[in-house]
């Protein structure tokens, strides 16, 4: 099913694709203008992205994870334009995207795709899979003619494992699996360079999870994509990721490579989330609880805003914000107990 | 894998989606449950008649009630054939001034459903953009829109279409408002009703257009008003539908209800309201049929029109399905 004409350069891994600094959106969540009058309510604002920053490589994947409500697909979205940031610089290949017109967008559009969360809301239901893949196609006038467009959907449509014949199908014909792979053939159609996926398998059965993310790998490496991964399931991320960032309340805690932070995880929410994944041999003995829920992010706590569920928090932690630790090994920790060395390995 | 690039089938050319609209349509639920109920199959035929008889009025009227040539005010207040006095060539009787009841109603059919057909349309459209327009673009514009729509929804109709024509008739000289008489009555009208319209648009869109498929549109980067045109507008086209066809009803209602008060349709355009309204002078007189006739034919027009259209909505309605 190799495709040569989707196939880029190989992958060099060095220079940064998408590059992040300080990235903050917040959102006015306040109650409406006359409540606020009549009720004295005050304005709320939401940080739901709170001054976030990383680097993606060039043919690698970066992950992010994190409890729901932590701002992961924020950042996605982000990324992607379909927020403007409030506060921060965001790079893709080099040049500045933040805050960008949607003319200005256009071009950077075609190199950067997303693939969306729920495969039963991202297809059109009124459109036939051949539609749907051609849209990108005919916004960008990539193709010279009705029957090429035809032609070129049907090859993608085998390239993701469907039939060209498909596409005269209306996506309600198709399984959850089969949804992600049309999302998929459509986000390749423009020959992306970087992929944006927000949780691409959460809302599919396990044995399809596998299908879809062994097809992502190998589209990454014919196509030598670079992925910026969003999920919540730590498996997941393990088999997928280079990089993996942890997010809690719209701050990243940890950044490291991800065989070092599985391996040798340093945040105590990242030894937190690992500690939940369920093990084979877990021979009865007992386990950390989670102990208590996401703050709202409305009203965040003091200091470091994980700190009323930290085992190992203290007055610093209660007062001051951890600012990113660079590790030896490569790794960056926002806490204070591991720059202290307090906290337990 | 058979990668047949000969047999592509061109799925943009007109006459594929057009053909195939119409296949889907009868392989559909609307229409499986178009065939399953007597009632609404009745009633889809009164309607169609109507129009039929409405817009041929001026070939299968048994008498042109416009060409006053025609008229002799000898045959006036003629009752119906089966009734003593009776004139054969005149079905249904005739008015005051000779004119026979049955081709009067159908002319006076014929301004009434365009009249009425004509501002729904309108309206639609009006409601369609500004509904559009505050659900996909929210925050201030939303707020304006919506709490204009709100003022004029505190209003009843009727005044509001009697407000428009009274300035439009004190604004313009006689004559002229005359020949815009009905111009005047389609955008009041109109503008009386779009407010319900803009409103399910907007609840729609504001549905759609977290839908991640309106932003999968985006991430390519098209424009908004293409993805409310290709995407959001074929998803809410349901519900409007709905609120047309009933709104036809309520729009014909309304026409009638402003004739019947005198500031419709000039009385050289008779439609059914001015025909009930000269007739009820007579009603008590004995010529009960100038009146009761064109009143029935209204009530029964309605009443079909408006049993299409709770029937569609169910028809529509997954969840009643």
């Amino acid at each position: 099913m190799a495709d040569a004409a989707l196939k880029q350069p190989a992958a060099t891994g060095t220079e940064p694709v998408l590059k992040a600094h300080d990235l903050a959106r917040y959102f006015d969540v306040s109650p409406p203008f006359l409540n606020r009058v009549i009720e004295g309510a005050p304005r709320q604002i939401l940080k739901a992205v709170d001054g976030v920053s990383f680097e993606i490589q060039k043919g690698r994947t970066f992950s992010l994870v994190g409890e729901s409500g932590c701002g992961k697909s924020t950042v996605a979205r982000l990324v992607v334009g379909l927020y403007t940031p409030t506060r921060g610089a965001l790079q893709f290949e080099g040049q500045n995207i933040a805050g960008l017109t949607r003319k200005q967008m256009v071009p950077i559009r075609r190199k950067m795709q997303m693939i969306f969360q729920d495969p039963y809301a991202s297809l059109n239901p009124r459109w036939r899979v051949v539609d749907i893949i051609a849209e990108p196609l005919r916004f960008f006038d990539l193709t010279s003619g009705e029957a090429a467009t035809q032609k070129r959907v049907g090859e993608l449509l085998s390239f993701v494992g469907l039939s060209p014949k498909d596409g005269l199908k209306y996506p309600h014909e198709f399984s959850g699996g089969q949804r992600q792979r049309i999302s998929i053939a459509r986000a390749l159609a423009t020959r992306p360079r970087f992929l944006i996926c927000d949780e691409p398998t959460s809302a599919l059965d396990v044995s399809v999870q596998a299908q879809i993310l062994n097809l992502m790998k190998e589209l990454q490496r014919e196509l030598g994509l670079t992925y910026l991964f969003i999920s919540h399931n730590l498996a997941v991320v393990y088999h997928m990721s280079d990089d993996v960032g942890v997010m809690y309340l719209g701050k990243l805690v940890e950044v490291a490579p991800a065989r070092t932070l599985f391996v040798k995880p340093r945040h105590p929410y990242t030894k937190l989330l690992l500690d939940t994944i369920p093990d084979l041999d877990m021979k009865g003995e007992e386990r950390a609880p989670v102990a208590g829920e996401v703050p709202n992010p409305i009203n965040p706590p003091s200091g470091c805003t994980f700190h009323p569920r930290c085992p190992f928090a203290n007055d610093r932690c209660r007062a001051e914000i951890p600012q990113p630790i660079a590790m030896p090994d490569g790794a960056k920790v926002a806490c204070h107990g591991v720059e202290e060395g307090r906290i337990p390995a | 894998m058979t990668d047949s690039t000969d047999d592509i089938i061109v799925t943009r050319s007109l006459w594929f989606r057009f053909a195939d609209g119409l296949r889907r349509f009868f392989d559909g639920d609307v229409f499986y449950s178009f065939r399953h109920s007597p009632v609404i199959m009745v009633a889809f035929a009164v309607t169609v008649l109507y129009f039929l008889l409405a817009f041929l009025a001026p070939w299968v009227a048994p008498h042109n009630t416009y060409d006053v040539m025609t008229l002799n005010l000898m045959d006036g207040f003629k009752p119906p054939v089966w009734e003593a006095g009776g004139d054969p060539r005149f079905l249904l009787g005739t008015d005051d001034q000779g004119r026979d009841v049955l081709s009067t109603i159908m002319f006076g059919a014929r301004v009434s459903l365009t009249v009425g057909f004509l501002s729904v349309l309108l309206a639609m459209v009006l409601g369609i953009v500004l509904g559009m327009v505050a659900g996909y673009v929210g925050g201030k514009t939303d707020a304006i829109i919506m709490r204009i729509a709100d003022v004029q929804l505190s209003f009843p109709a009727i005044l509001i279409v009697l407000l428009i024509d009274g300035f439009t008739r004190s604004v313009l000289p006689r004559g002229v408002h005359e020949q815009l008489a009905l111009v005047v009555l389609v955008l009041s009208i109109a503008f009386a009703n779009w407010v319900q319209f803009a409103r399910t648009v907007r609840g729609s869109c504001l549905v759609e257009k977290n839908k991640e498929y309106v932003q999968a549109a985006r991430v390519i980067g098209l424009h908004p008003a293409l993805i409310m045109l290709r995407h959001v507008l074929p998803n809410v086209m349901g519900p409007i539908l709905v609120i047309a066809t009933l709104g036809l009803a309520s729009a014909v209602l309304t026409e009638a209800t402003l004739s019947f008060l005198g500031v419709g349709v000039p009385p050289t355009e008779p439609s059914l309201g001015t025909l009930i309204n000269v007739g009820s002078d007579y009603l008590f007189s004995g010529s009960w049929w100038i009146t009761i006739f064109p009143g029935a034919a209204l009530a029964v027009l309605v009443l079909a029109v408006n049993l299409l259209g709770d029937w569609l909505r169910d028809a529509l309605n997954p969840k009643l399905r």
